[in-house]
């Protein structure tokens, strides 16, 4: 691939990441409660991060450094979908309800 | 302003944040926080000042990287003593 | 002004920020978790700092191996051990919060002014690179120009850890056991974490990495191992643990023994130079590993308070 095009994509892909990060955050800070904010957490950070090692593993000078950035990725996962288990059952286990709309309530 | 200077700067306050914190902070776990807080504004002034101009030098590099080891072993036996204390002020009561 | 000065400026503030938050938050927990925020956004500064070495140490001692221990003291300590967070029944509460800004303010016009150094040390290091038997230049000043100061780090490092088993005092608890999912992560995450250990040892002679970043990996996944009820928390040092800890001091004192025949300490032959130091990192990867994961076992689940009400 030559150099521009490979500029080019990486940038799509760090921008795609960016706005999943931004819109994660966002969800963080607005979102009612515990549960619905684990699920902009671990839904969209994770997919950010996705399109972020994506985006550097093009830009990366070998094969090899590209396969390491992307092997973050699953182990990331991993990680956050366990933590997120465990602070959701942790939450319930204190007794914390689920938000709801208010016209279901 | 470079890099350098600006972290050396954000150290400098740290460290004085830290201080006060240490001092007249109540709760030993605060103190150990603050004592931490401190050490981490002195690293940022070690490699900060000492790159200023912009050129990495790895030998305050070096000193913060074993500072940070040092620094996580005296905080666990900083947490060793408040335990300790905790529960030799719980027997007196 | 340009973007990265912004950044920088954005992460200066955010760093002020989260080290207030950690220390005026209302309750322990909330204080614990923004310092390890803090810890985070140091591991970013030092990233642009140019200083990789202590990002990753940051990331994993600063924030990571910190941060479990200080929520294993809110645990055990309760919240009561962090909840005067106002000190405002401290008498120096005034004096020093009167007498901080002056503090502050002097220092920061000393750092302004700091005259430049005498000695350009990076150009020195520069220099001397090809006698110290590795590429990368922290890697070289850390064992190799400054070997002395590593050294005596390791035994306070083992120091820290001897007082911490003077300190600690009734039973272990038991590992319990966790969910399922917990226990699945840390038997999988725990032989690539073994790998990376390895990897970034090897790494450190030319790129950075090293001893006390794979120390710090190996260290997490005994802690992680530990909090998914694999690893039950140590009790008492056996032969072997005791081994373990110490060989790393051992190796490297022997080291730097050795040269003392017909040169200063710790004085490596330039041609051995890169095996030595390979040797010394290897020893105090797996010892300094035993460390930092001693710090949190030994010290893990040692509730004082729900034995004696038992």
């Amino acid at each position: 691939m030559p150099d521009s095009a490979r500029e080019f994509f990486s940038a799509v892909f760090l921008v795609i990441g960016a706005f999943f990060y931004l819109a994660g955050t966002v969800g963080l800070l607005r979102f009612p409660d515990v549960y619905t904010r684990l699920h902009a957490l671990t839904k969209a950070d994770n997919l950010g991060l996705g399109f972020l090692v994506l985006g550097l593993a093009v830009q990366a000078e070998s094969l090899a450094a590209a396969l390491k950035l992307l092997l973050i990725w699953p182990l990331t996962l991993a990680a956050s979908a366990t933590v997120g288990y465990l602070i959701a059952r942790r939450a319930r286990a204190l007794g914390i309800s689920p938000w709801l709309r208010p016209e279901d309530r | 302003m470079s890099t350098g200077l600006l972290y050396a700067l954000a150290g400098v306050l740290l460290f004085v944040m830290g201080m006060a914190g240490a001092i007249i902070m109540a709760g030993a776990l605060r103190k150990i926080l603050a004592f931490n807080i401190m050490g981490s504004g002195a690293f940022l002034v070690l490699v900060g000042l000492a790159q200023r101009d912009g050129i990495p030098d790895p030998v305050p590099q070096a000193m913060v990287l074993t500072g940070i080891v040092v620094a996580v072993a005296s905080t666990a036996l900083a947490l060793a003593l408040a335990r300790r204390l905790a529960a030799d002020g719980d027997e007196e009561r | 002004m340009n973007l990265a000065l912004v950044f920088d400026l954005l992460l200066a503030l955010m760093l002020l920020w989260s080290a207030w938050r950690a220390l005026a938050a209302p309750n322990a927990t909330r204080a614990v978790v923004m310092f390890i925020v803090f810890g985070l956004f140091l591991t970013l500064a030092w990233g642009r700092l140019d200083a990789p070495d202590i990002a990753l140490a940051e990331a994993a001692i600063g924030a990571g191996l910190t941060g479990a221990l200080l929520l294993d003291a809110v645990r055990t300590l309760g919240e009561s051990a962090g909840a005067d967070a106002g000190g405002a029944r401290s008498p120096w509460r005034w004096p020093v919060l009167a007498f901080s800004p002056l503090l502050a303010v002097i220092l920061v016009v000393a750092v302004l002014e700091a005259p430049q150094q005498l000695v350009d040390l990076p150009a020195v290091v520069e220099r001397n690179m090809g006698l110290s038997g590795v590429t990368h230049p922290v890697t070289a000043v850390l064992l190799n120009f400054r070997g002395y100061d590593t050294l005596l780090e390791v035994a306070v490092l083992l120091a820290a850890l001897f007082g911490l088993l003077a300190l600690a005092q009734g039973a272990a608890s038991a590992a319990t056991r966790e969910s399922f999912l917990l226990h699945t992560l840390a038997r999988l995450a725990t032989p690539p974490m073994i790998v990376v250990a390895g990897y970034l040892l090897w790494a450190g002679a030319h790129q950075p990495g090293g001893a006390f970043q794979a120390a710090a990996v190996l260290a997490a996944a005994a802690v992680l191992l530990h909090l998914a009820g694999l690893l039950p928390a140590w009790v008492a040092p056996g032969r072997l643990l005791r081994l373990g800890l110490a060989g790393g001091l051992l190796v490297f004192l022997a080291v730097a023994i050795l040269p003392l025949a017909h040169a200063p300490l710790l004085t490596y032959p330039p041609a051995w130079a890169g095996a030595l130091i390979l040797l010394v990192e290897t020893a105090l990867t797996v010892s300094l590993g035993l460390v930092l994961a001693g710090l949190f076992l030994f010290l893990s689940g040692r509730s004082l308070r729900d034995e004696e009400t038992r």
